[in-house]
């Protein structure tokens, strides 16, 4: 069996992010890091090896140079290899585009089962696993809180606010897990020895049978017209509790008429 | 006017709130026809009819609630092809991004999630977002197709605009695809008798500083005296104090309450992107130094642990 766990390189959340000249995000002047999300996807994937599901683990990503950094931190925690799909023509590309790339790069690879995270941590969109299993014509089994795989079958659980769902598809699928499925491992020095040295592949657009006029922002169907930095919030008053600091809380309450 | 998709959500029966706000930022884009999955009773009918739909279609079949997503994503995909509307709106969330998702896939159109504001302009709906963590504002516009546009709850003041729907019943031939992702359960969990956490006019919120999940007991009672909802920090709920449908920030839910009072939450950079909206923040910290006090209108640096029950008692008294 095959699983391939899709993986984003982002900029650091913690980093000022801004935006470049043609108002996508510079991530030229950022940090960037294999998003946190993602982990939890590499995470799961590895437990079910660990828990006797006979597969390998391909990470694929796409993105500029530096997100080869990506696939070996996911490879330094485990797993068989890394496909990078790396085009000049893919800077800017929107959910549509990338969603597109991708799943003709999961083609072109072959999967039985793809896992992602349940957002990026730079867009927050969650719209690409959906968009993926959609142009795969796959089950999508999405926003796990926990996941099993039996036989053919993949199980999972996805929680809402009304309570949850128990979800079974059977593979291929694209199941995308949440931060609930559990703390993703830190990787070891061993490990990280070992993701140095395991294979990454580089697919150009050509590879994968991408039309590069089908992607990038010249093929974006939205566009970002203008953006602003919002003023910052006017600082507020701030007191050192003396005894006082539940009144004064509530005299506050009542001044802006919420009691 | 052009006709404006709205999918409606319900919770327990009842219209919720979001879609009240969508259909009021519909009217500013054309005449909002409302999408219900599943049976619509009067009152679904009437709430939508009194919020400005004067079309209300209705697709109901086993499918729904049988299956993950691909069966709604179909369904607002086959009435978008017969409506032709400028726009399709749907509510954030994850039910509702990937519902999006799919129908921008299948109708070939743009997609803009999490919108804070909408209005019409000559090139099509200008989408407003909330941005690198709440801190910039984007106006984008979709270029290429139907603009498929989920949007954050609490961006609009619902404001009625009655009329009299007319219902129509929309038949969809459903894929193989729809039936392959199969609900062979549920759970349900039993109601709080407090808002909705994203759509509470108050937020009562817990962090770290909390402690304890006995803590977060203390705030569920200044909670319903104020008649707010109660949210935790990821801290909080990684901890087990807290559920975790109830976590605001990055990975949990994204609120913008009239006011948000934080209790013994830092205000990491994660935690504020989902709250950061809110229009009045308190808060409480024992750190004079948490990022939180650099955003809040009303802060006191002193023991939550003193000042919640002593602030609980103060409002009883009133």
């Amino acid at each position: 069996m095959k699983i391939v766990v899709l993986v984003k390189y982002v900029p650091e959340p913690t980093a000022s992010w801004r935006y470049a000249q043609d108002l996508t995000l510079d991530r030229a002047g950022v940090e960037g890091r294999l998003s946190e999300l993602d982990e939890y996807a590499v995470e799961q994937a590895l437990q079910l090896i660990e828990k006797g599901l006979d597969a390998e683990i391909v990470y694929l990503t796409m993105g500029p140079a530096k997100a080869v950094d990506g696939l070996r931190k996911a490879l330094s925690m485990g797993g068989t290899s890394g496909v990078h799909v790396l085009d000049d023509a893919l800077h800017g590309s929107d959910a549509m585009a990338t969603s597109a790339v991708l799943a003709k790069a999961l083609e072109h690879v072959g999967f039985d089962l793809v896992m992602t995270g349940m957002a990026s941590t730079d867009a927050e969109m969650s719209v690409v696993p959906a968009m993926v299993a959609a142009r795969l014509g796959v089950p999508q089994v999405t926003f796990a809180a926990s996941i099993e795989v039996e036989g053919s079958l993949v199980k999972i659980r996805r929680d809402s606010d009304s309570g949850s769902q128990f979800v079974e598809a059977s593979l291929p699928a694209v199941v995308s897990v949440t931060d609930q499925t559990g703390e993703a491992r830190y990787p070891s020095f061993k490990g990280i020895m070992a993701g140095k040295k395991k294979p990454v592949e580089t697919l150009t657009l050509a590879d994968v049978g991408v039309e590069p006029a089908a992607v990038g922002a010249g093929a974006a169907r939205s566009v970002t017209r203008s953006a602003s930095e919002r003023p910052p919030r006017a600082a507020g008053t701030v007191v050192v509790d003396e005894g006082e600091g539940a009144a004064q809380i509530v005299q506050y309450l009542a001044a802006n008429k919420f009691v | 006017m052009p006709a404006v998709l709205v999918l409606v959500e319900r919770a327990d029966g009842a219209v919720r709130k979001p879609t009240l706000e969508l259909l009021t930022l519909a009217r500013r884009l054309g005449d909002p026809v409302a999408l219900v999955l599943g049976p619509a009773d009067d009152d679904t009918v009437a709430t939508l009819g009194r919020y400005g739909a004067g079309t209300v279609y209705v697709v109901d079949a086993p499918e729904l609630t049988d299956y993950l997503v691909v069966p709604h994503a179909e369904a607002v995909t086959e009435v978008a092809r017969q409506v032709d509307p400028v726009c399709v709106l749907v509510t954030s969330g994850p039910d509702g991004k990937e519902i999006a998702a799919r129908v921008a896939v299948a109708l070939d159109s743009g997609i803009i999630t999490d919108a804070v504001d909408i209005a019409p302009s000559d090139s099509g709906p200008v989408v407003t977002q909330s941005v690198f963590s709440g801190s910039w504002l984007a106006d984008s516009t979709v270029t290429s197709g139907t603009p498929v546009v989920t949007v954050r709850p609490n961006s609009a003041t619902p404001e009625e605009a009655p009329t009299t729907p007319t219902v129509q019943q929309a038949d969809v031939a459903f894929s193989d695809l729809a039936r392959t992702a199969k609900v062979t359960g549920t759970t349900a969990k039993e109601s709080t008798g407090r808002p909705d956490l994203t759509d509470a006019a108050i937020v009562v919120a817990g962090g770290r500083g909390m402690g304890s999940p006995e803590a977060f007991g203390m705030l569920e009672q200044l909670a319903d005296a104020l008649g707010g909802a109660v949210a935790a920090s990821r801290a909080a709920t990684d901890m087990g104090w807290y559920g975790h449908e109830f976590q605001v920030g990055q990975t949990g839910k994204t609120v913008a309450p009239q006011l948000y009072l934080a209790s013994g939450i830092s205000g990491a950079i994660q935690h504020r992107a989902g709250m950061q909206g809110s229009k009045t923040i308190v808060a409480v910290n024992k750190d004079p130094k948490a990022p939180i006090f650099a955003i809040a209108d009303f802060g006191v640096v002193g023991d939550l642990h003193t000042i919640v029950p002593a602030v609980i008692e103060e409002l009883g008294k009133r």
